[in-house]
This record gives C-alpha cells, structure tokens and sequence, in this order.
C-alpha cells in the first residue's frame, strides 16, 4: 500500500465522522496550543529578566560593603564592616588598570524641590561613568562632568518624571532645585528609562557622589561598580579588587557580585519554571491522546466488518494496522498544527497587551509540540490499530 | 485447482471441540461451477472462507493451484486472496463511504497498483458489470443488485482463478437475482472457477455440480436436487 492511498483513504474515513474527528482534533489543538504558549511565558520572563539585566551594563563587577555570610561569633566584634570610601575607589583604579571605569555610587532618599514645587525621590551620587555603566542616556543638556570625584560640585541631572513634574512647561536646564539643604543647578535631563531592578529611572536626581555623601552624612559608598572590557577579565577583577580592599580595610569585608552569576541563576530557576509549565501543558496534551484513542476504538469496532472485507480483499495484518495508525497519526497532527496557529494568535495577542514583555515561543517547543502531537497521535493509536489488527477476518465480516 | 483432504475445522466453545468441518475430501477442478448447500450451521460458509484462505484447516490438506495452502504465515494468506481468490458476500460489504468505483479499487490499492493504471482497470471492470454510469455513486444510492455487481466487480478486479460467493441472490429479489447469477455464469463460461454457498435451489441447478453438507460433512446427494425435504429422507 502506498503512503499517498494509505493517508487518502484514512483520510476518508475520519471524514466520514466530521464531528467525532473535529472534537477530538481540538482536544489536541488545545493541548499544543498551551504547551507552546505557557512555554513563551516561561521563555518569555527568562528573556525579560535577562533584559534587565544587560541594560544593566554587561561585564559588570558590583561591589558592596559588608560579606554575605553568617558569622555567629562575638557579636558586637569586628561585626560592623569598614566604609567603602572614595579613597577605596581611588586605590581600585590605581590598582586595577585593565578597569574600563569604576563607578563610585551612594544613594538616598531627598526632597527635590522647584519654586513651589517638592517631590521626594531617590537621589543617587555618582560619576561621569555612571551613565554608560548603567546604559543611560540623555535628552537635553548633559550628564555629571568628568571632574575629581571628591569634589562636589553643586549640579544635578533628573530623570524625565522629575524634571516634568518640578518645571512643567518651563526649561529644567540651568533652572535651580533644592535637594533637601542644598541648592544646586540642573545640567540635564535623562531620556525615559522606566524601571530598572526596582530603580524609577525616571523619577530621581543624580548628583555627584562626593554632594551626595555630604548630604547624607556618610562615609560609605553604597555600591563600586567595575566595568572591565570583557567577561574572560571578570576573575581578574574580582580577584584584584578583593585583594585591594582587604590589603586596605586589614579583613575581607565586601561582598563582589557579577551580574552575570545572578542572571545565570535567575535564568536557571526560570528555564526550569518553563519546563514545569511545559509539563503540565504535557498533560492536557496526553489527555488529549485518550480522547483520540477513544474515537479510535469506537471507530474500529463500528468498522469492524470493513476490516474483514480488507483483510478479504488482500490486505495484510500490517495494512489494516497502518490504516488506524495513519489516522490516529493525521488527528494529532492535523491538531497540532492548528494548535500551533491557536499559540500564535495568543502570543500576538500577548503581546499587544504587553508590549514589554517578549512572550515569543521558543523554537525548541514549536518543534517539540509537534512531535509530541504525532507520538501521542501513534501511541495512543497502538491499542485501537492493534485491535483492529487482531480481529479474525471471519468473524469481522459476519459481524454487521 | 482445489484440492482437500481429509480437512477438519475445529472450533472449541466453553471446553467442547465443535466440528464445523468434519474430515472433508474434495476436488474442484479449474473452470468448473459448482454450489454447496445444505442447512445453516451445516459449515457452508466456513468450508466457503477456508477455500478463500480467509480461515485454515485446524488439520488436513488444502491445495489451491498446486500449492499446499494449510501451513502459509498471514501475509502469504494474504498474497494467496489478492492473487487467486475474489469473494462476494450476501450483504455485498461495501465501504459505504467510498463510492462504487472507489470499492472496486479497494483491492488495487492494497496491491500497490499505481493510480492511473487503477482507474483503467476500475473503469474497465466497472463497464463489465453494466454500471459504468454508476461510478460516483455511493453504496446508499444504489439497488441491491447494483451493489452485488459492484462487488462482483470488485472481487474480479485482480484477475483471480476462483470466485467464491456467499449467498450471492440472498439479499435480492428474483429479477435482480437472475442478472447477478446470469454475470456470475458468463464469467464461469470465460473460465473463472466458481464456488457459490447457497440454499436455493434455482441457484444450485445453475451449477455443473452441487455440493452437499450436512453437520460438517459431505453428504450424498439427499434424494436428488428437486426432492423438496430430500435432506430429511435421505438421513
């Protein structure tokens, strides 16, 4: 028996039942359907999470005051970890000269003000290469000067929301705000941003670091930031910065983060949230096969004097075998396939109603899904297709 | 052209042997017609699907052309039916979802005939029983002596030695009947061997030779073919 007669008369067989065939063909549609699309959102909150984290800036070293561990000796003894200060950045770029920029960062929280105008917000001191550390951009005027970074110059830049809400319609740049005592001058306004990592980029004032650790009263930084040229340099400085500072501070007392190790972990724990979400889509889908094992033996039993005629018209055991399989075989697959256009519609609409997040279904599961379709199509096609193999080929066609 | 002997079917229901065939010995030679009667239950039918190689012996010899038959694994059964045997039933068994040229093909198909050599030949044979125009037409749309030629065709249409039939007129009235039975005779006179399981008498006396079973057995002829409830008498 040739392919092309065996799908056109199994073909014409499911045709026969419209109804029985079309039902059974959804339950498939629908099981691929939610395995490709519940697979995107998993995909598609990875890419989403490690977005977030590139517009961070890449082959970024973050260094924090303090060690993440749990010391449970003498509380009260060396408990409080040394300042990171700026002479701590200092000796880092004299230290680490393959550095591409090393970004002292402290942060507060202050009222900004503008004539009648206050809002509070975060204010975050920085240096010149804040901006391109964190992908930054600016809209009007420009960003903080590259100037010695202890001293404080009295300028600042706002984020858009800011710069809007404290000068309406007038021109923000060398206008003068208030930030908490201090009066300083806005030099420039950055571009939307949004959120990033639980910052409003849009809503805060950057002001250089030495003005804001004089407005805050502190000695210690917030954060180092070290940016080297490629990841292969990351070790390096890592290594180097933690000799640095504990030749300085006498103990090992900063924490180094890499950006890439949290977003290798959280990108982890996602892909295996995809794969979950991917197996539960799995067992619509395998309840979707016993629906086409059941049209199957219904099928067969009501064929059964069919058979009979095949098998007396010359047809082996194996031809009536294949002729169930390839119509269990074509319900799978046919429903496959529509649930795959069923997925596609709804990441589209996905993504009109979320534009931020990347909810494309990743190839592997369009492949997948399919195959999936036509396994779950044959295997619960064996039992019917093996029943009607098994029939005695008189007693079928006595049967009416 | 069909050789049996000493064959027995054994059927085994709730631990009794049931003996649908019991130690028949028979020969049939190539061109012949010959019908089998008999009651019902008296294994007719199942001496009929043995022939077919639909069933096999449970003991005993079956030749079919010179080839000993009795021993051949499924799929050379399967090759012996497309190759020498076509088969009509009593209820015709049509696929009722193909139409009547698609049912002739069916056997085409299963041989792996190409498809535009199966439509000649569907449309030749098809011609052959007087239903050319009928072609498109689903078993539903037709009488029941249409779909007995359709089957007929169908069972023809490989080009077999013998064709075995069930009953052929059972389902049909007189009329329709007759035009079944005189296609049948004229394919016989072309040299198909014909086997025809029947219990009407005007059937059988179309045959050069009649057949008689009676609880598995070949009987004598019960007191000639036209005593009426010969069959009693002759126990």
């Amino acid at each position: 028996m040739k392919v092309l007669d065996l799908l056109s008369f199994s073909s014409g067989a499911l045709v026969m039942h419209r109804l029985r065939s079309l039902l059974s063909l959804v339950g498939v549609a629908i099981g691929v359907a939610a395995v490709v699309v519940l697979t995107s959102l998993g995909e598609g909150a990875r890419r989403y999470v490690r977005g977030q984290f590139e517009s961070l800036g890449t082959n970024l070293l973050i260094v924090l005051p303090g060690k993440v561990e749990t010391t449970g000796a003498m509380p009260g003894m060396g408990g409080a970890p040394n300042d990171l200060t700026l002479g701590d950045v200092e000796a880092l770029r004299r230290g680490i000269p393959f550095a591409k920029r090393i970004v002292p960062i402290a942060m507060g929280s202050e009222t900004v003000s503008h004539a009648e105008r206050r809002r509070q917000v975060a204010i975050v001191g920085a240096t010149a290469g804040f901006l391109e550390a964190r992908r930054l951009a600016v809209a009007a005027g420009r960003f903080l000067p590259e100037s010695d970074m202890d001293r404080g110059a009295p300028v600042a830049v706002l984020g858009c929301d800011l710069a809007r809400e404290l000068f309406r319609a007038d021109n923000p740049l060398g206008g003068l705000v208030r930030v908490g005592e201090w009066r300083m001058r806005v030099i420039g306004v950055l571009e939307p941003r949004g959120m990033q990592l639980g910052l409003d980029l849009d809503d805060l004032a950057i002001v250089p670091v030495a003005s804001a650790m004089r407005m805050f009263n502190r000695r210690s930084l917030f954060r180092v930031l070290v940016e080297v040229n490629s990841p292969a340099q990351i070790d390096l400085a890592k290594e180097r910065t933690l000799a640095i500072l504990a030749a300085r501070h006498g103990e090992e007392d900063v924490t180094c983060v890499t950006q890439d190790s949290v977003a290798g972990a959280l990108a982890a724990i996602l892909a295996v949230l995809t794969l979950a979400l991917a197996g539960i889509a799995g067992i619509s889908l395998s309840v979707a096969g016993i629906g086409i094992m059941n049209v199957m033996l219904v099928s067969v039993s009501e064929r059964t004097p069919e058979v009979g005629l095949l098998r007396a018209v010359g047809a082996q055991r194996g031809d009536v075998r294949l002729v169930f399989l390839a119509e269990a075989g074509m319900l799978a697959v046919v429903g496959g396939a529509v649930g795959l256009i069923l997925a596609w519609v709804a990441t589209r609409v996905l993504e009109l109603l979320y534009p931020a997040f990347p909810a494309t279904p990743p190839a592997w599961a369009v492949v997948a899904a399919l195959l999936v379709s036509l396994v779950v199509g044959l295997v619960f096609g064996v039992l019917p297709a093996m029943r009607a193999t098994r029939l005695d080929p008189v007693a079928a066609l006595s049967r009416q | 052209m069909i050789r049996l002997a000493h064959v027995w079917r054994t059927y085994v229901m709730g631990g009794e042997e049931l003996h649908a065939l019991a130690d028949v010995s028979l020969a049939i030679e190539a061109g012949e017609h010959v019908a089998v009667m008999g009651p019902s239950g008296s294994g007719k039918s199942t001496m009929l699907n043995l022939l077919g190689c639909l069933d096999q012996a449970t003991r005993g010899s079956y030749e079919l052309a010179g080839r000993e038959v009795s021993a051949l694994s499924d799929a050379e059964l399967s090759r012996v039916r497309r190759e020498m045997v076509g088969f009509v039933f009593q209820s015709y068994h049509l696929v009722p979802r193909l139409d009547a040229a698609a049912n002739v093909e069916l056997p085409l198909v299963f041989a792996g005939v190409g498809r535009a050599e199966r439509r000649a030949r569907v449309a030749h044979a098809l011609e052959a029983v007087g239903l050319a125009d009928r072609a498109r037409h689903r078993p539903a749309e037709l009488s029941g002596g249409q779909r007995q030629r359709v089957a007929i065709a169908r069972a023809t249409i490989l080009g077999p030695r013998i064709l075995l039939a069930d009953e052929p007129t059972g389902n049909l009235d007189t009329r329709s009947g007759r035009q079944v039975l005189d296609l049948l005779g004229e394919m016989n006179r072309a040299g198909l061997t014909l086997v025809v399981v029947t219990h009407d008498l005007a059937v059988a006396r179309r045959a050069h030779r009649v057949l008689h079973l009676g609880d598995g057995r070949l009987v004598d002829e019960p007191g000639g073919i036209a005593g009426a409830g010969g069959a009693e008498a002759g126990r």
